[in-house]
């Protein structure tokens, strides 16, 4: 009887202890959301050096960026738009050469290339940030972009989008894949039987009846490049400027947080403030895209039984 | 898919002329575009490869490996801190993300009821997988170095990739668990099995495979994650080991292990970024070597998991 009662116990005790598991990450999510926030609210009650508080819309929609500088000046325009100038540019590179590596292995290539081309893909993603950082600095800007025209900087922030949008392919073209591979092989055979061309069947059959996960491909790939860090901290450098000449250097919102988190900051001062203040931004940002993408997925799939 | 009519269709385009010799070369040029730009993805991984080791080879030595990191002798300087913070940092960082992570993943897909709750853990999972792994650093620095008041040791690196893997070996786990065929759980229940006997003896093993390629591939992801640990506060140039030397004595061990967990370290992308940022073409040459170990690391994990995939597909076939 007690052995059977033990065995009750143990039962209950590892139910317990999974739960816990699972648990854990939604207090993981509470936590994010509750250090950004706690540590955010200050920012906007306590006056900055100058005595002045800054409101909201003044780090909204302030156009200069300097708070390690006197004078100290609040607006996280410039740290976004570099974040969506650099972000957008990788999606002119990861989108093509995504789609197009998509539409060859699910409509053309055989089984022995898609073998060999999943590996290649595979690797492309592992390879650190740090490392791609490293291949625009020193290769993809003096190579590439400085042969082609003097006016680059050793930071711009054609380099980083170019190495994000290499780095992002394997997202596009994995998803991309899938949503291809998720069309039915009787809308295809239909369509060949009405002798279209493959090119036909992959442009207004294919594409069409996937195009729910094309977009939710690409928006994850945004979110993967507005996220993204070391590659555009090495490539575009910390000049945190409005423009969009992506011949000059400019600073991401992540490229700040690492920049300043990396140097000694003392808790509590206003510079330290300023990390979370611009990770809840980050952090919605990148939510927001996340959620418009799974969004799309649910509400325009197309459920072929 | 567009609805038109055949009737509309042709009232457009007027009389059906097939042209197919000049689709069927359309589709050709098309193809090969295709090809093309697949294979600019290949290009830019094969003249990265080729760069880095043609600018890296040169500083590959054994010393390159067992000296400490020096910002003043560029020329002896090595990865000695920088690998053994990187192996203590992956080694506890999966100590503690493989329990929660695969029993997370248990709980969702043998315990729980499907419902409300479940979702919602579910799609807060997909979110989680998403967040930018710099705010994990900043989690990391505000919960494990200032509240909990671990300091900007290993511990705290640790437990911050912890969270950030947690997520995907939670989804990979999930999928290898799903595909374990209900069958097998059915005919341990028929036997009196419980529940935990019927996953810890069956169900598990079955998945195991699957869950092992899950846990590889997102330690390598975290062996290559450099912007959490540089907000943690992980540095380039530090002088001794994790820990110091090895203790000599019993009533050593606690202070070492102390040393270990608490004490200023360095990991191998940190040691990447701060070579890369130097001047100089020594530290660039160095920081291609770093880059080479990183990467004959992280290919080497890649190499096992997909060894145990292959293996695991052809078990099943047979």
């Amino acid at each position: 009887m007690t052995a059977v009662r033990l065995r009750g116990i143990k039962e209950r005790a590892i139910h317990v202890f999974l739960a816990a598991c699972a648990l854990l990450s939604i207090v993981t999510t509470l936590g994010i959301i509750v250090t950004l926030v706690t540590e955010s609210v200050p920012f906007f009650t306590t006056p900055v050096d100058d005595g002045h508080r800054v409101s909201i819309l003044e780090y909204l929609f302030g156009v200069k960026w300097t708070p390690q500088f006197i004078p100290q000046s609040f607006g996280v325009l410039p740290l976004i738009s570099a974040t969506f100038l650099i972000g957008i540019g990788s999606l002119l590179i990861s989108v093509p050469v995504g789609l197009c590596t998509a539409i060859f292995l699910s409509e053309y290539a055989p089984g022995w290339v898609r073998q060999f081309a999943k590996p290649i893909l595979e690797v492309l993603a592992g390879i650190p940030s740090v490392v791609y950082g490293y291949f625009a600095l020193y290769f993809i800007t003096p190579n590439l972009l400085r042969s082609l025209n003097d006016g680059f900087g050793i930071f711009n922030a054609a380099s980083a989008a170019i190495v994000v949008g290499i780095m992002t392919v394997p997202t596009i073209s994995s998803l991309c894949d899938d949503a291809f591979r998720a069309v039915p092989r009787t809308l295809r055979e239909a369509a060949y039987a009405l002798s279209a061309t493959k090119l036909e069947v992959s442009t207004r059959v294919v594409l069409p009846a996937a195009m729910s996960g094309v977009f939710a491909a690409v928006l994850l790939a945004l979110a993967r490049a507005v996220g993204e860090t070391m590659a555009v901290t090495l490539a575009a450098g910390k000049m945190p400027q409005l423009t969009l000449d992506v011949r000059e250097s400019m600073q991401t919102m992540t490229a700040y947080i690492a920049d300043i988190a990396s140097g000694d900051v003392p808790a509590g001062s206003v510079i330290y403030q300023t990390i979370f203040v611009v990770g809840l931004t980050l952090f919605l940002i990148t939510l927001g895209i996340n959620l418009v993408a799974r969004l799309i997925l649910r509400r325009f799939r197309e459920v072929y039984e | 898919m567009t609805s038109a009519t055949p009737t509309a269709a042709l009232g457009e385009v007027g009389e059906f002329v097939p042209r197919l010799g000049l689709r069927r070369l359309c589709g050709f040029l098309f193809a090969g575009v295709c090809l093309l730009f697949s294979l600019i993805a290949v290009a830019a991984l094969i003249a990265l490869m080729v760069y880095i080791i043609r600018s890296g080879s040169s500083v590959l030595s054994m010393q390159f490996l067992t000296n400490p990191a020096s910002q003043l002798e560029p020329e002896t300087s090595g990865l000695r801190t920088s690998l053994l913070g990187t192996l203590w940092l992956i080694s506890l960082t999966a100590f503690c993300a493989v329990p929660i992570g695969v029993g997370a993943a248990v709980y969702l897909e043998e315990y729980a009821t499907r419902n409300r709750f479940t979702e919602f853990v579910q799609i807060n999972l997909a979110n989680l997988a998403g967040v930018p792994s710099i705010v994990y650093g900043i989690l990391g620095l505000a919960v494990f170095v200032r509240w909990l008041g671990y300091g900007r040791g290993i511990l705290a690196g640790a437990l911050t990739l912890t969270l950030l893997v947690l997520p995907v070996i939670v989804i990979a786990s999930r999928e290898a668990l799903a595909a374990v065929p209900k069958t097998l759980r059915e005919a341990a229940y028929a036997v009196g099995a419980t529940r935990w006997q019927t996953v810890r003896h069956h169900v598990l093993p079955a998945a195991l495979p699957g869950i092992m390629t899950g846990i590889i591939l997102s330690l390598s992801r975290a062996i290559g994650e450099t912007a959490p640990l540089l907000v943690i506060g992980a540095a380039a140039y530090v002088s001794t080991v994790p820990g110091g030397d090895l203790p000599q004595t019993w009533s050593g061990i606690t202070p070492w292990i102390k040393g270990v967990l608490f004490s200023e370290f360095s990991a191998l992308p940190v040691q990447v970024y701060d070579w890369s940022k130097a001047p100089d073409l020594i530290f660039q040459q160095l920081a291609a070597g770093a880059i080479l170990v990183l990467l004959a690391v992280l290919l080497s994990l890649n190499a096992v998991a997909a060894g145990i995939r292959a293996w695991h597909q052809s078990r099943r076939i047979s």
